[in-house]
């Protein structure tokens, strides 16, 4: 009984953290149509935003749920300038120069933070289920998660910005007709984009070892993740991670770590093939 | 491809020949072979990619397989004729299977990325986690993150004691690349070559022609591998030893760059493109100033933003107008670039 | 002009930037000494602190006047943890270079891709890095602790200060395979029992499957032989569980590469370790190295195990050429054949002529507030685990990898 309570918490878990760290790239790929292959040094940036705040005397929460995505959303927010609005509608172009740009955020923090892993310790401790100990940083991040998912539902469909942001994504020669700047959504969508992504990597900060290098790991999982969510945004990226999370860890408890992570890359080719268009280009078809 | 093709052919035999004689010289043959080496990997994404749409994340799979596979069967056949052979085929083989599966399925642009990208996750996980005695091929321990040292290296066909390296062994790649060259300018002039342009640049309208688009891209898909195949074999005899590094995806993304910067579309851009970086990044590492890292991704980025045809195009373009007859052909013949995906 | 330079490097200590000069020029004036590490990439944190060690080295032996009259010089290469990058600059160290040793090579897959262009080439090579052990090679010298000369001592302190049911963790390469093994024979010689052996891949980074399945065989203890940035996961969600104090650990690999420094105290306090060498050890060799380290960069937080056994693989090579009194590869790899040892900062370490690897001081060692306290030093063990498959002295022309069986 304690021990299916535990599995139940982990399986949770591995759903959340993977709508956590795809959450900002389905935003920009949703809203934009741009893959942002520098998604996973967003996170890495998070990262080191929070421990570099955390090592100046800030409280942990504040580090990372709101100084770390203001930073890496400014980063974004330049990169967006410099780089990417040259690009928009130029699908392979942007990866090219967005995984130019991962390269490029890897050699500047190898030159600014070293190649030494660093970190934070989890600032929420573990308690006893039964006769097991689980980790209690777990359960924030399930709940950060939960209020993500909440927050970009009720953004999108209640306000105005929501209703322009849809607007444009369907249609967004229609939505500069009618007196939006498509430019400046874009700019703000991938302002959004990236202070989700530094907020994914701070939170998960405490659980890993930061190197400069660390955003390769996530990059590939939250790009299956939303390209096999399909087009809806909010319904594609929870049914992905639903069905990857638990295939994940169900081979994981049944057999070993990396038998998991496999199991997932295999379920993704055999979802792709089975549904080209991804998950929701089938069900919840014209949900968010 | 205005040329007719022996004016090509001579050209091209003229050119190598000359390159041959005199890189030598200003490059140690050692560093140079390797650079052949990634010219001809670069050649087989640039094959599919710029003349077939085909963008493949995950062409490093096929040169780590082409390599492992060269090594498996050198280690437990003990000459290098047959693993050689091996080697471009098996990369072939599942690259067909692979291809056929993705195309038959109809799957195109970011889709077809994602699932080239899987896959060389999937080898590279796998193999990286093969480092227990239980995994075993033949003789051959595939052991994992360190990878396979101290197989049989190419020798002469037939007597397995005439080992062929150092300068020999750079003149035997410096012809493949050459004979690979050859084989793609050829295929290209041919109909087969044709079709597939024409399915890169409207994939409807040649189904609609009645060809079997599906079946087209399986073949170039394959053919793609199958060269990937044979650098990663001639890779695994320069180094002496294969390591899952070969399947990593920086490995897929280095590839890449090669085209973007030696210039999409063209037969020399992607062989220029990665021998010239892989130079580069062999000088950066003789020095310690700026993370290496860092440079290559500025390249990357400033590429795609102000050079997106790539260096050869450039360069060929700038000499056209420099010193070239004006072009009495209409601008609509020559050949767009594939840079939708 | 020749002459002239030559007076100046034989005798002037002054002329401390000699490894800067160019190296045509000299060569036939100094001693050439090859470096081939990764000083950027993803095992820079290993590697650039060998560097630095490197050149404190050899800048120690030239201020002391050189070795044979000559003064020493440095041809570094950075392979940027690329293995294809190792070749190349092997083959540019050995055929354009010419260098007389090459000191270098962190991974064990690094090692393997230039070994034989080094033997083929008949330059001396050291590889001063700790190792799965059984490199049985008469061209390298092996300067780093092998498994079996840690967990020999390891596991029966471990399994006293806890019990005898042993849950292995180990990285799954080859080092993490092999040094599983040697720690199942010796918690079995030693009465105890594993219960359960896992692997991970060096990325994987989510351990918490793991803890809950740790939690299931309830071991008495853990020993957990993981490697690299991603593994050091587990320590940190294994603490953020709350198991830190209900199950201790072990671990023959965490803080070769400091990452002690990365943990908090709370986590980090009490895992068990053994090694060569610990910044913590109070012997009047490591201070005054610590000393001359500071004098240098500033700074001796980044002193680690590898960086140590560089500066001792130099000083041993140094002391082989003295009493060759050539840079002869023959002559020298005879001279350290007669056993020479060096007083080192981790204390004396030997030349074992029977298997080129070090006898040395092992340090059990608990972590304690981000530092390695010393609890008990056991003082020159052999490499058992190679010298059980190679002997060199029987079988000198002996060019192979073996993988131990236990």
């Amino acid at each position: 009984m304690d021990l299916s309570f535990v599995i139940l918490v982990e399986m949770l878990y591995a759903v959340a953290s993977l709508v956590l760290i795809s959450a900002g790239l389905a935003i920009v790929f949703g809203m934009m149509k741009v893959i942002n292959l520098a998604h996973g040094e967003f996170m890495m940036m998070g990262g080191y935003a929070t421990i570099t705040a955390v090592g100046l005397g800030v409280n942990v929460f504040v580090a990372m749920l709101v100084i770390a995505p203001l930073v890496v959303g400014l980063i974004g927010l330049i990169v967006e300038r410099l780089v990417i609005r040259h690009l928009y509608g130029r699908l392979v172009d942007t990866m090219l120069a967005t995984w130019g740009l991962s390269l490029v955020f890897i050699g500047l923090a190898t030159m600014i933070f070293g190649n030494t892993t660093t970190g934070i310790s989890t600032p929420i401790p573990g308690f006893a289920v039964g006769g097991y100990q689980i980790n209690g940083y777990n359960f924030f991040i399930i709940v950060v998660s939960i209020v993500l998912v909440i927050a970009m539902y009720a953004i999108l469909r209640g306000t105005r910005a929501g209703l322009i942001a849809r607007g444009t994504m369907q249609r967004s020669d229609m939505a500069a007709a009618l007196g939006y700047s498509p430019d400046r959504i874009y700019m703000a969508t991938f302002f959004c984009g990236s202070a989700l992504s530094g907020l994914a990597g701070a939170v998960l900060a405490p659980l890993v070892g930061l190197v400069p290098t660390s955003g390769g790991a996530y990059i590939a999982e939250a790009f299956i993740t939303v390209i096999a969510g399909g087009p809806s945004l909010i319904a594609g990226l929870v049914s992905s991670a639903t069905a990857f999370g638990l295939v994940n860890q169900i081979f994981t408890f049944a057999i070993s770590p990396v038998i998991g992570e496999v199991a997932l890359l295999v379920a993704a080719v055999v979802l792709l093939r089975a549904m080209p268009q991804g998950i929701t280009g089938r069900f919840f078809k014209d949900k968010m | 491809m205005e040329r007719s093709a022996t004016q090509d052919v001579l050209i091209t035999l003229v050119v190598s020949a000359l390159l041959i004689w005199i890189m030598p010289m200003l490059i140690t043959t050692y560093t140079l072979t390797v650079l052949i080496i990634y010219g001809m990997l670069g050649l087989s994404l640039g094959l599919i990619w710029g003349f077939g749409g085909i963008l493949c994340f995950g062409q490093a799979a096929f040169f780590g397989l082409g390599a492992y596979t060269y090594a498996i069967a050198a280690i437990n056949i003990g000459e290098s004729t047959v693993p050689m052979i091996l080697a471009v085929l098996v990369p072939a083989v599942f690259a067909a299977l692979l291809g056929a599966m993705m195309f038959y399925g109809r799957l195109t642009d970011v889709y077809l990325g994602v699932i080239t990208l899987v896959v060389t996750l999937i080898l590279f996980k796998f193999v990286n986690s093969t480092a227990g005695p239980q995994y075993v091929i033949g003789n051959a321990r595939i052991g994992g993150f360190n990878g396979i040292p101290g197989f049989q290296t190419l020798n002469v066909p037939g007597d397995p004691n005439a080992y062929i390296w150092g300068v020999p062994y750079y003149y035997v790649c410096a012809v493949a690349l050459v004979i690979v060259f050859l084989l793609v300018t050829w295929l290209l002039r041919s109909s087969f070559g044709r079709i597939a342009v024409g399915i890169r640049e409207n994939e409807t309208r040649m189904g609609l022609m009645g060809y079997d688009v599906a079946a087209r891209k399986t073949v170039l898909f394959a053919i793609g591998a199958a060269i990937a195949g044979l650098a990663g074999a001639l890779f695994a005899n320069w180094g002496e030893i294969v390591t899952p590094n070969l399947f990593s995806l920086g490995q897929s993304a280095e590839i890449i760059i090669w085209c973007i910067v030696g210039g999409l579309g063209t037969r020399l851009g992607p062989i220029v493109g990665a021998a010239g970086l892989a130079y580069l990044k062999f000088m950066l590492g003789q020095q310690s100033m700026i993370d290496n890292t860092l440079i290559i991704g500025l390249i990357l980025v400033l590429f795609v933003l102000f050079l997106p045809r790539g260096l050869v195009p450039a360069i060929s373009g700038l000499f056209e107008a420099t010193f070239g007859r004006a072009r009495r052909r209409p601008a609509a013949r020559r050949m767009r670039r594939a840079r939708h995906g | 002009m020749s002459l002239n330079r030559r007076e100046l490097l034989g005798g002037a200590a002054t002329l401390t930037a000699a490894g800067l000069l160019p190296t045509v020029t000299l060569a036939a004036d100094t001693i050439q000494l090859g470096s081939i590490l990764d000083t950027s990439g993803i095992f820079d944190a290993y590697g650039k602190p060998m560097d630095q060690a490197m050149r404190l080295a050899v800048k120690e032996i030239n201020d002391a006047g050189g070795l044979l009259g000559k003064q020493v010089e440095v041809a570094a290469y950075d392979t940027q943890s690329d293995m294809a990058l190792y070749s190349q600059y092997a083959q540019q160290l050995t055929r354009q270079d010419q260098v007389d040793v090459v000191h270098g090579g962190i991974l064990s897959a690094s090692r393997e891709a230039i070994r034989q262009t080094m033997r083929k080439t008949k330059t001396l090579y050291f590889y001063n890095v700790q190792y799965e052990g059984g490199v049985c090679d008469r061209n390298i010298f092996v300067t780093g602790v092998t498994p079996a000369q840690q967990v020999e001592v390891l596991v029966p302190y471990a399994m006293g200060k806890s019990g005898p049911k042993v849950h292995i963790l180990a990285a799954d390469y080859n080092y993490g395979q092999i040094t599983a093994r040697w720690i199942q024979k010796f918690v079995e010689d030693n009465g105890g029992e594993v219960v359960a052996t896992d692997f991970f891949p060096l990325d994987v980074s989510d351990f918490g499957s793991t803890i809950t399945k740790i939690q299931q065989t309830a071991p008495d203890l853990v020993f957990a032989p993981l490697v690299g940035g991603a593994h050091l996961s587990f320590f940190r969600q294994w603490a953020a569980a709350g198991m830190k104090d209900k199950i201790p650990l072990a671990s023959t690999t965490m803080g070769v590469g400091n990452e002690h420094k990365v943990l908090t105290p709370e986590e980090g306090n009490g895992i068990m370790v053994a090694y060569n060498y610990s910044q913590e050890l109070e012997t009047p060799s490591n201070v005054a190295f610590k000393e001359k380290w500071e004098a240098e960069y500033g700074d001796t937080t980044a002193i680690h195990e590898l960086a140590v056994s560089t500066y001792q693989g130099i000083m041993l090579w140094a002391e082989g050429v003295r009493k060759a009194g050539s840079v002869d590869r023959d002559a020298v790899i005879d001279a350290l054949e007669t056993g020479i040892s060096i007083e080192g900062p981790a204390g004396k370490v030997t030349i074992d002529p029977q298997t080129h690897h070090a006898t040395l001081d092992v340090h059990i060692m608990e972590f304690e507030g981000q530092g390695m306290t010393v609890v008990e030093t056991l003082p020159q063990r052999a490499p058992i685990d190679t010298q059980a498959v190679c002997d060199l002295q029987a079988n000198p022309d002996d060019n192979t990898q073996y993988e131990i069986e236990i």
